[in-house]
């Protein structure tokens, strides 16, 4: 009896990712969720630039690389080339999404863009080794911040579901994250209805996991957990942000 | 070759472009090479419009009329402007209600028409433009009525035909004038 | 043969497009060419395509490339300072060799510049306009039936050779009208295999993508791709000689330069002087053979530019420098004189550049 097995829309091949890096927890719950949806054969997934920009190479699913920043606009266009059959999703981290993506971001959003964005937020540039990014907390040490973080020069990091929130075209913003077990599961449930709102069609659905890189955060792996709950959620909370149809279906009873 | 090249000049609002449309459209339906060309940008929203227009009988090489044949001034501005650039022996029209001056060429034929005054006598208040195209097209010998109906039923979209009898109307005020 | 309309170069590719079989456009506002967008934003709607007002040039090339990643046709339109802001997508394009029409209806530049016509945008047109080594082959249309034409020519050229066709325009033919006839005979569509469409669990995951990062086989992609550049250099090349059998003097132009130099030739050949054209109408790539054949008979070839002088630089790669190459131009939005070329012409048959 198989108690535990690769997910079928998860590739056969070597991820790059470092040692302790939440990016491969990620992409298997992604798998797992396009798995048990039976959507693998009408996917067509978005990867990035940055830590993830060879997400290509580790999904089953038909996928495009997009320039940095540009995931939300390529989904868009392949999404609306045949809206009825295709299930649409970018793989994002912060740099692109909240840096030099926001204002694809921001409309694809403010449209309903029926897509699912997985954004993860590990408040640094990785794939560039460790500058500032737009969710790098205040006094965080990175490359490009080496006395910590100063918000009089480079402002406050950026909270994306709570910014999204104040429009009213998103269906659908969670904030989760994947430090234990129990997250893990949160997370999953998420990203399973990110993608469910699409085949249902409800619209632009945005799941934010909080994620951690020992790497460049210069800690261990455990350390890097530890983090996440000492440091991240206090700034970062977990929550549902939006959920358009079930406000509405809370609304009529 | 035998070529019109006809510059239409006046405020936005006044129908410039629309009778350049006309005036294009009527050489393309009598078989002649056409090309129209509209001033565009800011100056399109109430400043100073113009087009060009050529009839040829041959393809029609640059749109950009620069020595007109024909110049309609429909504002002072436009007088003002376009009135040295007109062809010697060419014709000028002018819309006497608003432009008070004489035009001061004595190498050209000048038409006077006040055509926004006969428009609002005539209870046509929008058709001034359509006053002058009548009078443009008897001056250039022009004027007849399969052209000025196969045309104006192309530049006035079905859903408008009421239209069609009230611009024919004014035409032939101008004509007539 | 349906009757001719009256249309304007914007409108008329528009209307082309739709008859080509596009049915999603991605735009941003901006003159001389906002009415490509609204002829689009009419008309897709009734057809079933897709018309979507992008928040940047940067995401409609984007959502272009998204588009085509599906293998359908796709367009998106803008003008100079728009069309720089698209370059990032166009290097992309060609990275991951996805074909798609773009339209550029140039205004003067640099930076805001203005919003009168202009063609300063040859350089960014045909060498390349982004980072990286790439391509477009780019059509100038020089009437509004030829902005028709060359939009159905660009779209089957983008298939073909999977690449970006750009049709290079400039404010004048996006606003002028003129008849069209738009009968075109339309293909069946281009196979596209490489298009990712959902595996349908009955192949293996296709991959759009421009990502190399091991240089040999970075190398070996742009090898293969200037191997098809070389072939659409000997066999795409387009262009109009006018007047060259016994011109002793060549006047160069494309688009509505090449419209005044008509005017002015025709009046030069009254005068009793021999003097033709060359019209380029694909600018890459750059037809050589007609300047080639002109380098060794006429005695000077006047380039009719609305631009410093940019396409003045092929002529003279392509006349390989037999005979001088002057320049005739107006920039910012002017536009040159029939009787500005006319006195060049007349400077050239008159001994002209030394």
């Amino acid at each position: 009896m198989v108690v535990f097995e690769k997910p079928k829309a998860l590739a056969d091949v070597q991820m790059h990712y470092c040692p302790g890096c939440t990016h491969g927890i990620v992409h298997r719950l992604v798998a797992e969720v396009i798995d048990e949806l039976g959507i693998e054969g009408r996917t067509i997934g978005i990867a990035p630039v940055g830590c993830s920009v060879m997400a290509y190479n580790y999904f089953n699913c038909d996928m495009i690389e997009a320039a940095h920043g540009r995931a939300p606009a390529v989904a868009t266009g392949v999404k609306r080339s045949d809206p009825e059959n295709n299930i649409v999703f970018t793989y994002q981290g912060d740099g692109d999404l909240a840096s030099i993506g926001m204002a694809e971001t921001v409309h694809s959003a403010a449209r309903n863009e029926n897509i699912t964005i997985i954004f993860i937020n590990n408040a640094i540039y990785g794939m560039t080794g460790g500058q500032m990014a737009p969710t790098s907390l205040p006094g965080q040490v990175t490359q490009t911040s080496p006395y910590g973080r100063d918000t009089d020069a480079c402002g406050f990091p950026i909270r994306v579901c709570e910014m999204l929130s104040t429009l009213d075209g998103p269906e659908y913003l969670e904030r989760v994250t994947v430090n234990n077990v129990k997250n893990v599961k949160n997370a999953k449930k998420a990203i399973k209805k990110a993608f469910q709102n699409q085949i249902d069609g409800k619209g632009f659905s945005l799941v934010e996991v909080v994620s951690s890189c020992p790497t460049n955060w210069g800690m261990t792996p455990q350390d890097a957990l530890k983090w996440i709950d000492e440091k991240m959620l206090p700034y970062y909370p977990l929550g549902v942000y939006k959920d358009r149809s079930a406000a509405a279906e809370k609304e009529e009873k | 070759m035998s070529a019109t090249q006809m510059l239409i000049a006046g405020f936005g609002g006044q129908g410039i472009l629309f009778t350049g449309k006309f005036l294009a459209y009527k050489g393309l339906v009598e078989g002649k090479e056409v090309s129209w060309l509209p001033s565009y940008g800011p100056e399109m929203r109430g400043g100073t419009a113009s087009c060009s227009v050529i009839l040829s009988d041959e393809p029609v090489g640059s749109p950009i009329v620069s020595t007109p044949d024909v110049l309609v001034a429909m504002n002072l501005p436009s007088l003002d402007k376009y009135e040295d650039s007109v062809a010697p022996g060419g014709i000028i029209i002018v819309d006497s209600t608003l432009i008070e001056r004489e035009v001061k060429r004595d190498d050209v034929t000048v038409y006077y028409v006040p055509a926004t005054k006969l428009a609002s006598d005539n209870e046509m208040p929008t058709l001034a433009n359509m006053i002058i195209a009548g009078k443009l097209l008897k001056a250039t010998d022009s004027f007849t009525d399969e052209g000025v109906d196969a045309a104006l039923k192309k530049v006035i979209s079905a859903k408008r035909a009421d239209m069609l009898d009230v611009n024919k109307k004014a035409m032939q005020i101008g004509a007539d004038c | 043969m349906a009757d001719k309309v009256l249309m304007k170069g914007n409108e008329a590719i528009a209307e082309a497009a739709i008859i080509a079989g596009c049915r999603h456009y991605f735009g941003y506002p901006i003159t001389p060419q906002t009415e490509i967008a609204a002829y689009m934003a009419k008309r897709m709607p009734k057809i079933g395509g897709t018309f979507l007002q992008a928040e940047s040039e940067i995401a409609a090339i984007n959502m272009v490339y998204g588009v085509s990643s599906t293998g359908k046709r796709v367009m998106t339109s803008s003008s100079s300072p728009g069309i720089s802001l698209k370059g990032e997508g166009l290097s992309y394009l060609a990275g991951a060799d996805l074909p798609a029409l773009v339209i550029n209806v140039q205004r003067g530049g640099p930076g805001l510049g203005g919003i009168q016509p202009s063609q300063s945008d040859y350089f960014q047109a045909t060498k390349g306009g982004a980072h990286g080594d790439f391509r477009m082959i780019v059509l100038a249309p020089s009437s509004v039936q030829e902005m028709a034409d060359m939009t159905v020519k660009g779209f089957d050229l983008a298939d073909k050779y999977r690449m970006t066709a750009m049709v290079l325009a400039d404010g004048t033919m996006g606003q002028m009208m003129e008849p069209v006839s738009l009968d075109y005979e339309i293909g069946a569509p281009v196979e596209k295999p490489w298009a990712t469409t959902g595996t349908k669990m009955e192949r293996p995951h296709n991959i759009v993508n421009s990502l190399f990062l091991v240089p040999d086989e970075l190398e070996k992609s742009n090898f293969e791709r200037f191997e098809r550049y070389k072939y659409i250099e000997e066999n795409e090349c387009m262009y109009e000689e006018y007047m060259m059998d016994d011109a002793e003097i060549c006047v160069t132009a494309f688009g509505i330069a090449a419209r005044v130099s008509k005017n002015a030739i025709n009046a030069a050949r009254e005068m009793g002087i021999k003097v033709g054209l060359i019209r380029p109408i694909t600018l890459w790539p750059f037809p050589v053979a007609p300047y080639r054949k002109a380098a060794d008979k006429v005695k000077e070839i006047i380039s009719v530019e609305l631009s410093m002088g940019q396409m003045i630089e092929d002529v003279k790669l392509a006349s390989e420098c037999k005979v001088p190459v002057t320049l005739c131009n107006r920039v910012g939005g002017m536009i040159p004189s029939p009787e500005q070329v006319l006195d060049a012409i007349k400077n050239a048959a008159n001994g002209g550049a030394k």
